[in-house]
């Protein structure tokens, strides 16, 4: 074939595209400077990080308004059709989930606040950090699947996701305990389950956004498909382009 | 850009109630050829989308369907269509009754200049179809109200039909295909030049004439083809690419050429 197809006749249609694209790419990018700010701010103590977090959520909602309308002004404008209309409705999927992913992060920040006027605020630490660490490198993988168009990548967010959900299982044992063993502790242990839960959230956030890549690359809808048919699927797609 | 090498149409080219069937057709104009060794099957009360770059032989085809080709004296077709299994190639087969079974609207609206009533009439007279004045009446009647345009022209039944407008003219001209009962309506460009309105009136008509009909459209509008069709065929430079449904070919089109025309990427 001696001819181009990655771009479009009209170069404005391009450069919209490219233009929801890399603005999805920004407001990831500080989606995931606010989740590593929250927990660096609950398992560092340093609550001044808490504030900054609260404040710069107006900007990553009005990111997501301002992307979804040049979503919707393609989608009027130039009746996006296969690879184009998955880019558009995955872009506009994955914003609300970066949005979402920035209320978690802000909720974080409010009940790190609320731990450091207490004592005794070293309970669950490890979990924290564990859980933190890996839900921020879920979100950076699944943003950078969705820049390479990278299934494999994608996949294994959604398998992360499952480690960040068997952790947080096992945090509420231990939470459960403290409170079991010393009633003074419950309040304190209640803000930290608001942060596990948050964090367990963000995580499902980030494996939604892999299942939009999938989606991107695929045409494939498996918002509600086990991992293992994921698995499975993407494995036959390969051999079939091979 | 030239011809693929042994290029095998993707998707789902055939039907299980196929109601016209196309095997290894090509044409030649002269020495050009405009068609390349096509096979698929248009199956019967689906509308059918044919699509694709201006000149990859989307009209040549068609004609085909109900052998307009003929008309072209240098115009040359190999291969096989078969209409309800019989090929209509065959030289036993008579035309004129072949075009009233496969109808034809056009890209321009082409009333004869007569009355409205005649213009419904002539085919079912020039068939035999109506037995008495009351039976003709009936069946402008009957065309009319299917085509949707009874209720605007019924008060002025003997005044031109090239006094319509341009929409009005169209569905009077499907009005005229569907008069003389056929199986099935093939359509070019059908509203390239009606307004929007005009254009949602027809296929409108055209989602309630599946119902008795299978209709192939020829199409520029990728909006038109995915509103009106269960199926979509693309073609490029003569040769059939994919033909799947509707849905597929605008969410994920197996062929990337498919892909590239349909997201606007043909240079
Ligand atoms: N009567 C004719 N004589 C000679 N060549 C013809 C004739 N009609 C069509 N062709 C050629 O056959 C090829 C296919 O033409 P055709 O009209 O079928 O294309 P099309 O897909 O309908 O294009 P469009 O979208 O512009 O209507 C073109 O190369 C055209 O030049
Ligand atoms: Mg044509």
């Amino acid at each position: 074939m001696d001819m181009n197809f990655n771009q479009h006749i009209s170069g404005q249609f391009n450069a919209d595209l490219e233009a929801i694209r890399n603005h999805m790419m920004g407001m990831g990018g500080l989606v995931e400077r606010q989740v590593s700010a929250a927990i660096e701010a609950i398992c560092g103590g340093d609550t001044s990080g808490a504030d900054d977090i609260i404040r710069r959520e107006d900007e990553v909602d009005n990111m997501e308004v301002t992307i979804d309308h040049e979503c919707t002004q393609i989608l009027v404008r130039r009746q996006p059709a296969a690879s184009d209309l998955r880019m558009v409705l995955a872009v506009s999927r994955v914003v609300r989930d970066l949005e979402r992913i920035g209320d978690e992060a802000c909720k974080i920040a409010i009940h790190t606040l609320e731990v450091a006027d207490a004592s005794n605020s070293q309970i669950c630490q490890q979990s924290l950090r564990y859980m933190g660490a890996e839900v921020v490198k879920m979100i950076a993988g699944a943003l950078d699947a969705f820049a390479r168009a990278d299934v494999e990548g994608a996949i294994e967010v959604v398998r992360n996701d499952k480690l960040v959900d068997k952790q947080y299982a096992a945090a509420l044992r231990e939470l459960i305990t403290y409170m079991m063993e010393d009633p003074r502790s419950i309040s304190q242990a209640i803000n930290i389950l608001w942060i596990l839960r948050a964090l367990e959230r963000i995580g499902d956030h980030a494996r939604n956004i892999s299942e939009q890549v999938i989606y991107l690359v695929s045409g494939t809808d498996v918002r509600h498909t086990p991992l293992a048919e994921m698995e499975e699927q993407a494995q036959k797609d390969d051999s079939g382009n091979a | 850009m030239s011809i693929i090498e042994n290029h095998t149409t993707n998707g789902q080219a055939f039907s299980e109630a196929p109601k016209l069937q196309a095997r290894n057709v090509d044409v030649f104009y002269g020495d050009k050829q405009a068609i390349y060794d096509v096979s698929f099957d248009i199956g019967a009360n689906e509308v059918i989308a044919l699509i694709g770059p201006s000149g990859c032989g989307k009209s040549t085809f068609l004609r085909c369907l109900n052998r307009m080709n003929d008309t072209i004296d240098i115009c040359r077709i190999e291969g096989d269509i078969l209409l309800d299994e019989e090929n209509i190639y065959d030289p036993k087969v008579d035309v004129v009754p072949l075009r009233a079974r496969v109808g034809m609207v056009f890209q321009k609206p082409n009333p004869f200049p007569k009355s409205i009533y005649d213009n419904i009439a002539y085919g079912p007279r020039i068939h035999g179809l109506a037995q008495s004045r009351v039976e003709l009446d009936e069946i402008v009647e009957r065309s009319l109200q299917r085509a949707g345009l009874w209720n605007e022209v019924k008060d002025r039944l003997h005044s031109p039909g090239t006094g319509l407008s341009g929409g009005q003219q169209q569905r009077l001209c499907i009005a005229r295909t569907i008069a003389v009962d056929p199986e099935v309506i093939l359509m070019d460009e059908p509203c390239s030049a009606l307004d929007p309105i005009a254009t949602a009136k027809i296929e409108e008509l055209i989602d309630e004439l599946r119902e008795n009909y299978t209709i192939a459209i020829v199409t520029h509008s990728m909006q038109q083809a995915a509103r009106v069709s269960q199926r979509t065929a693309y073609f490029h430079m003569g040769q059939l690419i994919e033909v799947n449904p509707t849905d597929q070919v605008f969410t994920t089109p197996e062929h990337s050429l498919t892909e590239a025309y349909i997201t606007g990427r043909f240079g």
